[in-house]
């Protein structure tokens, strides 16, 4: 569809990012520099210890202070935070590269292929979602990928459900079917007709997807279900300083707020994007 | 209605009976022979197969999965390789105490929740309406494992108030029962509260702009009546399919919740049993659990048609 024409005022007005989108993106893109980067500015190595240092409250040596192993827990913060957006970004997109192709298959074709479709999502949403997580990770050991690859199966029924929704009112629109009239084929349709509109609501799906999956991988890895020691993301640090939380605090303290920022970052994030792509939102707010 | 509870209760036995063969099937393909894995790998071959024959590892996939289902259907859950005990009782047992939390929690969420969401929605804008969504947008950031070592911190570890872990039976006492309870509970209320409160909120001022609300106003009704009587019922419908959700996210925080404080429930079972890869255990309790979450799916379902009659069950008509 060819874009309309932008009067001056409306320009400025796509111009001016909400407030919620560049804090919350400054926060994450902190966040991610961490994730890239930290292990190069880390102090110290992530599983180096220092049993003279055990437990030492954060000082000039150790800003965050030490574990009960004597190891400094800003250098595990920074590798951890790899491992935490990794499952989080991860699982996000396995769950975007399963179900928006099967939703958009849903919502176009309809009729029988739509009917399986939405009954094979309804099963998958019929266990509740950290016991799809058990199911998938109880028995082999697990790891990083395998925690991803779950979370992101547990996510892919609502971004089918999504896509499904979305894609019904394109597919009804006339420069789709006029490509179906052109004879163009089915994946054509789908990707780039009905795709390049519908995916507005789904980014911003996505993007609340990627808090809830950093929450509920640090959750799997607190359960022991997730990364395994001695390389550890968040939730297995929380996990792991649980005996001492009495004694040395931090340990416990410094992954759990950096988890609740990270989340916030990306909520911030998500609520900006939703601003920015639907109008409706926009004028609601004056 | 009539029509549609049957056929919503044919789709849950539907969905049961698919996830029994899933959950079997999941359970049978993992790598590795089950029973090597569960009497470890220093054990002889005797005693593998010892294993095999307890669990009829040896019988042909279908055999094996048409006891299992069929000993579920007589309320024979098998028996806990751990333990060595029968786990219908050991089940039933920790699913009443789960129960307790969750009951409790629910009832919880639903009212504060709801309370919030109308308080902020109709004071839209004002002080309140943003403390109470800046603090909600707080909650909802901040998972459940976090809160409870937050809780364990300072209500146990600098207060003293409250015991941080463990179960106490209410032949104890009530007031040592509660004091068991009140940590589990308030965890998982934190979050499911903001997660109700902000849809409530956003469903009750979507409301207060519809037509017949303006047309009560112009009546000259008092604004609660008209918030009471008018916008509260059209607005508390999705927060039922809201709640619904919530049942599973609950559950999920169960397991973190038991697992955290050592509450002896369901949850705590089954991180148990998948430490200990208790194989049977593992099954009955997923199995369980689905079946549970299946019927409150089905029970707020039920209810959201009774609350909204407008709502018209055609085949593919619901969403």
């Amino acid at each position: 569809m060819a874009a309309l024409p932008l009067t001056e005022a409306t320009a400025a007005y796509r111009r001016a990012w909400p407030a919620s989108f560049v804090a919350g993106g400054t926060i994450f893109g902190l966040v991610v520099l961490a994730a890239l980067f930290g292990p190069l500015v880390a102090p110290f190595p992530y599983d180096q210890m220092d049993i003279m240092a055990r437990m030492t409250p954060p000082d000039a040596t150790h800003w965050l202070g030490t574990d009960e192993f004597g190891r400094d827990v800003l250098s595990r913060l920074l590798y951890g935070a790899r491992l935490s957006l990794l499952m989080g970004l991860g699982a996000t997109f396995v769950s975007l590269l399963v179900g928006v192709p099967l939703g958009l298959t849903a919502g176009y074709k309809g009729g029988r292929i739509d009917e399986s479709i939405m009954r094979a999502i309804d099963l998958v949403i019929s266990v509740p979602p950290i016991l799809m997580g058990l199911l998938l990770l109880s028995l082999s050991t697990p790891n990083v990928w395998k925690t991803a690859f779950a979370v992101g199966i547990i996510y892919v029924p609502i971004m089918a459900r999504l896509t499904r929704a979305v894609t019904l009112e394109i597919a009804r629109e006339e420069f789709v079917l006029a490509a179906r009239a052109r004879g163009e084929r089915l994946w054509y349709i789908l990707a780039a007709e009905i795709l390049p509109n519908a995916w507005p609501p789904i980014i911003v799906e996505a993007a609340l997807r990627v808090t809830f999956a950093i929450m509920l991988g640090a959750a799997l890895s607190f359960l022991g279900l997730g990364v395994q020691p001695p390389s550890s993301d968040w939730g297995l640090m929380i996990a792991e300083a649980r005996p001492f939380i009495d004694t040395a605090p931090w340990v416990a303290l410094a992954p759990g707020a950096l988890l609740c920022i990270t989340v916030i970052a990306v909520n911030l994030v998500g609520d900006g994007l939703r601003e920015i792509l639907d109008p409706r939102l926009r004028k609601g707010r004056g | 209605m009539i029509a549609y509870t049957i056929r919503r209760l044919l789709t849950v036995i539907a969905i049961l009976a698919v996830m029994s063969v899933a959950i079997f099937s999941i359970t049978q393909v993992l790598p590795g022979d089950v029973a090597q894995m569960i009497v470890g790998q220093f054990a002889t071959d005797d005693q593998v197969k010892a294993v095999r024959g307890r669990l009829h590892l040896d019988d042909p996939a279908h055999v094996q999965y048409l006891r299992w289902a069929g000993g579920f259907l007589q309320g024979d859950f098998g028996k806990s390789m751990m333990m060595d005990r029968p786990l219908g009782p050991l089940i039933g047992e920790a699913m009443a105490r789960s129960a307790v939390l969750a009951g409790i929690s629910i009832v919880l969420v639903a009212v504060i929740g709801i309370w919030l969401g109308v308080y902020a929605g109709v004071r839209r804008g004002t002080r309140a309406d943003r403390f109470i969504s800046v603090g909600s947008y707080f909650f909802i950031s901040v998972p459940e494992f976090f809160w409870a070592i937050l809780a364990v911190m300072l209500f146990t570890g600098y207060l003293g108030w409250f015991p941080s872990t463990g179960y106490a039976s209410l032949d104890e006492g009530f007031w040592t029962w509660a004091r068991h309870i009140v940590l589990p509970v308030a965890t998982l209320v934190s979050g499911l509260v903001a997660h109700v409160s902000r849809l409530t909120r956003s469903s009750m001022i979507e409301t207060m702009q519809a037509q017949y609300i303006t047309a009560a106003r112009a009546k000259g009704l008092p604004e609660n009546i008209v918030i009471r009587r008018h916008a509260l019922r059209n607005a508390l419908v999705p927060t039922i399919t809201v709640l619904a959700i919530d049942v599973g996210l609950l559950m999920g925080g169960i397991v973190v919740v038991e697992t955290v404080f050592a509450y002896p429930g369901l949850g705590r079972l089954l991180i148990f049993a998948i430490e200990q890869k208790d194989l049977p255990m593992i099954q009955a309790g997923i199995l369980v659990v689905t079946a549970v979450y299946a019927l409150a799916n089905l029970a707020a379902d039920l209810l959201y048609a009774f609350f909204n009659p407008r709502i018209r069950y055609g085949s593919s008509a619901a969403h």
